[in-house]
């Protein structure tokens, strides 16, 4: 059988493994936007559930991937090292203050922390993969943060318009994240493209998550501005809003899921020295 | 301290897959997973293509990025340098997979069987400890601890030595202690050129490709 030198799309991790970082980085981000932006009311009860749901969702998701699920307990013996321990170890302490901040608002900056620290650790999951230079390259952790509070805060302006709620700081730092999204991945993209010249395959697999950080990020964040500065009428200005935010979390779960299951590409195989034959 | 270490020789290797058949043959490994393979890469743009045969498989790293991210411990890594996996621990997570630049390592999540239907060799060998998790060559560990107690030395005594080193037709594979100066991997890594694969990772592996002699004039063109 021939293998070849040239790499290929690794197929361990699927839509399974993108679920969990598209539903554990939205439900973070959303947690910790929604706490910082001051939701009250009903408004906060549903963003909270809604957050916790997501996490839930994305871990269920790993745990339909792992072969031996019965033993998924042992997820938690090496957190010395492994970013995937210490996601896992962050997980009950998010999801139990996220639900206890449902009956006491006060603990929910608590749960906001946590979230914090579980996004950071999905962040450095694919960083520490080796294997998969798309995800190990450095500037993945920025840009999978950015991501996360992007798409948390698009998902806060698709709920907050409805109840009357959201500040325009927290309009314009929907604003700022897409810029730090938009600024990270093109980072990412840039080194990514220097490293990858002699690979062009993996860079054109590289090249199809772009959409999702650029027009993903662009797109909503012109809108941002055109709300920010047009004086538009609230008829007009509460569903853009709430479209918005709709796009700046579609555009961050396309690229995770275009990162996950297109854009990563392994190693493949090199050889620095070709074997001198004969003659000797 | 002991070190245990493949080295592949790319001029001797000629690509026959026996060491592939013979890992298969000892690891009773099921259909499409090869812990030991050899890749058929073709190198360079016409006229000046060359064809290499690259064994490759575990690469047992001194710095492991599979076992830095296993969750449950299940890849250890032990004193004389092998790299194992206990299946009992492992979940089969398969971030070990995609953290190994080598692309050493499976996951079987099902039982699958040369012909469709298990065949009465396959019931013999199969192991129910192997179905979803991870999986990768072993240096034969068995054989190198069952010689070690009989007084065998690894890489010198078949029944002490990995099965794809015993086979090698053309004696391309060797297998023995770097640490030793005296061992078979080390008289070969004195006299010849080598490297080791994606070195620049900062894995360290233990396991190395002669590409020419010491003696031989630096070649330019075998240089990339």
């Amino acid at each position: 059988m021939s293998y070849g030198p040239k790499p290929w799309q690794q197929l361990h991790w699927d839509e399974r493994a993108a679920g969990n970082f598209m539903g554990g980085g939205a439900g973070t981000g959303l947690l910790i936007f929604s706490t910082l932006a001051g939701a009250e009311g009903t408004l906060r009860i549903v963003l909270l559930l809604l957050s916790l749901a997501l996490i839930g969702i994305g871990l269920l998701c790993v745990w339909a991937e792992i072969g031996r699920p019965l033993r998924a307990i042992n997820v938690f013996f090496h957190p010395h090292t492994s970013w995937m321990s210490r996601e896992a170890a962050v997980a009950p302490l998010v999801m139990i203050s996220g639900a206890a901040s449902l009956l006491w608002p006060q603990l929910q900056p608590l749960a906001a922390l946590f979230a914090v620290a579980f996004l950071y650790c999905q962040a450095r999951i694919l960083k520490a993969s080796k294997g998969i230079p798309s995800w190990r390259e450095p500037r993945i952790v920025p840009l999978i943060f950015a991501t996360g509070l992007a798409e948390g805060a698009g998902l806060y302006w698709l709920f907050a318009p409805w109840w009357g709620q959201g500040s325009t700081w927290a309009w314009l730092a929907l604003g700022v994240l897409l810029l730090l999204r938009f600024l990270a991945g093109s980072g990412w993209y840039a080194k990514l493209a220097a490293s990858l010249q002699k690979r062009p395959a993996s860079l054109r697999a590289v090249d199809r998550t772009k959409p999702g950080y650029v027009a993903g990020s662009l797109v909503p964040l012109a809108l941002v501005l055109i709300v920010w500065l047009v004086p538009l009428p609230a008829s007009l200005a509460q569903p853009l809003q709430a479209l918005t935010g709709l796009l700046a979390t579609a555009g961050g779960a396309f690229f995770k899921f275009m990162l996950i299951t297109r854009a990563a590409f392994n190693q493949g195989f090199a050889l620095p020295h070709l074997p001198v034959r004969g003659g000797r | 301290m002991t070190r245990w270490t493949m080295v592949a020789d790319l001029r001797r290797c000629v690509g026959c897959q026996t060491c592939t058949a013979s890992c298969k043959h000892a690891n009773a490994t099921p259909p499409g997973v090869q812990w030991r393979r050899v890749l058929d890469m073709e190198v360079g743009e016409f006229p000046n293509v060359q064809r290499v045969f690259v064994p490759t498989g575990c690469q047992h790293c001194d710095d492991p990025p599979c076992m830095e991210v296993c969750p449950s411990t299940a890849t250890k890594k032990r004193p004389d340098g092998i790299v194992t996996i206990d299946y009992d621990l492992c979940i089969g997570c398969a971030y070990c997979a995609v953290a190994c630049p080598y692309q050493a390592r499976y996951k079987t999540e099902k039982p699958t069987f040369a012909y469709g239907k298990m065949s009465e060799h396959e019931q013999a060998r199969f192991d129910e400890e192997r179905i979803g998790v991870a999986t990768k060559c072993t240096f034969c560990v068995d054989r190198i601890d069952y010689g070690l107690e009989n007084g065998l030395t690894p890489g010198v005594d078949p029944a002490a030595t990995p099965a794809c080193v015993n086979s090698c037709l053309a004696q391309a594979l060797a297998f023995g202690d770097i640490e030793d100066p005296d061992s078979n991997v080390s008289q070969l890594l004195a006299e010849n050129k080598h490297f080791r694969m994606h070195e620049e990772l900062g894995t360290k592996p233990n396991f190395y490709y002669l590409w020419d002699a010491k003696d031989g004039k630096d070649d330019e063109e075998n240089s990339r």
